[in-house]
């Protein structure tokens, strides 16, 4: 308890901290103006989404592997924070986009790969709804999970694969590219608030799950 | 400050997404609490 309560007080600390910082500490972008600072909000969520969807395929292939019930608890627990972050991204994206680009959305390589791993997260979480047995639904949407991480690496390298409407990499993307260094120290501590809202949402949400298990096992009891 | 509506649009809709996805998992688990519960009477009582 003690442990939950320090982690929920230092996330919130954290956000609040990175929120303040993206609005008064970074100067303003030249040529986007205000509407850049989003960009520490947008940015940092994708990040977060796609490590959740990392831990996802990490819990759907132990599963596989070893067949403990735990990992397909973290599996489906990370693919809904995942989802959740990916639905931020998803929102901010064409509310920035719009003034800068002078459209909501593009068909391009970033945004139709972020687009189609959202759904497949989403069809991963359905598909659990559509299997009673829990050891089937665990090796099937743990298979499914395994095939649906093969659209995160395509998000990432999208922009630096080829070229589309959305920005070249700013972080990571090689000569040429960069931000300036307060943007980046600002960037890189909204990506450590994000990360620990993403912890703290995947410890409450394995809990759920762990819980359900509990409530399953009764149920089996109570039935015999 | 330009563009304020869309980066206040953001950022609310954003921590909206947040905020109803914390208090959904908050309400699962206060659900499951209540059938924990509510089971082990029942399995209590059957023993």
């Amino acid at each position: 308890m003690a442990k939950r309560a320090i982690l929920g007080f230092l996330t919130l600390s954290l956000v609040v901290a990175a929120a303040f910082a993206s609005f008064y500490v970074v100067p303003m972008e030249r040529t986007m103006g205000p509407i850049q600072r989003i960009f520490y909000f947008h940015a940092a969520s994708a990040w977060a989404g796609m490590t959740a969807f990392m831990i996802c395929f990490v819990g759907n292939l132990l599963y596989v592997l070893r067949r403990q019930q735990k990992w397909d608890w973290l599996g489906v627990s990370a693919a809904e924070v995942g989802l959740a972050f990916t639905t931020i991204v998803l929102i901010t994206g064409p509310i920035w986009a719009r003034p800068v680009w002078g459209i909501w959305w593009t068909w391009d390589w970033r945004l139709t790969s972020t687009f189609v791993m959202w759904l497949l997260y989403i069809s991963y979480l359905l598909l659990r709804t559509l299997i009673e047995e829990p050891d089937r639904r665990a090796l099937l949407s743990a298979l499914f999970g395994i095939f649906a991480f093969l659209d995160v690496p395509l998000v990432y390298f999208s922009i630096r694969w080829w070229r589309t409407q959305h920005p070249q990499p700013v972080v990571m993307g090689g000569p040429g590219s960069g931000l300036e260094p307060t943007m980046r120290k600002v960037f890189f501590f909204s990506v450590l608030a994000m990360h620990l809202l993403m912890i703290l949402l995947l410890s409450e949400r394995y809990k759920l799950e762990k819980m359900g298990g509990e409530v399953e096992d009764l149920r089996r009891e109570a039935e015999a | 400050m330009k563009n304020f509506d869309s980066i206040f649009a953001a950022y609310l809709l954003g921590w909206a997404v947040f905020f109803g996805y914390y208090l959904s998992i908050g309400k699962r688990l206060s659900t499951l609490r209540a059938d924990i519960e509510r089971l082990k009477s029942s399995v209590g009582r059957g023993k």
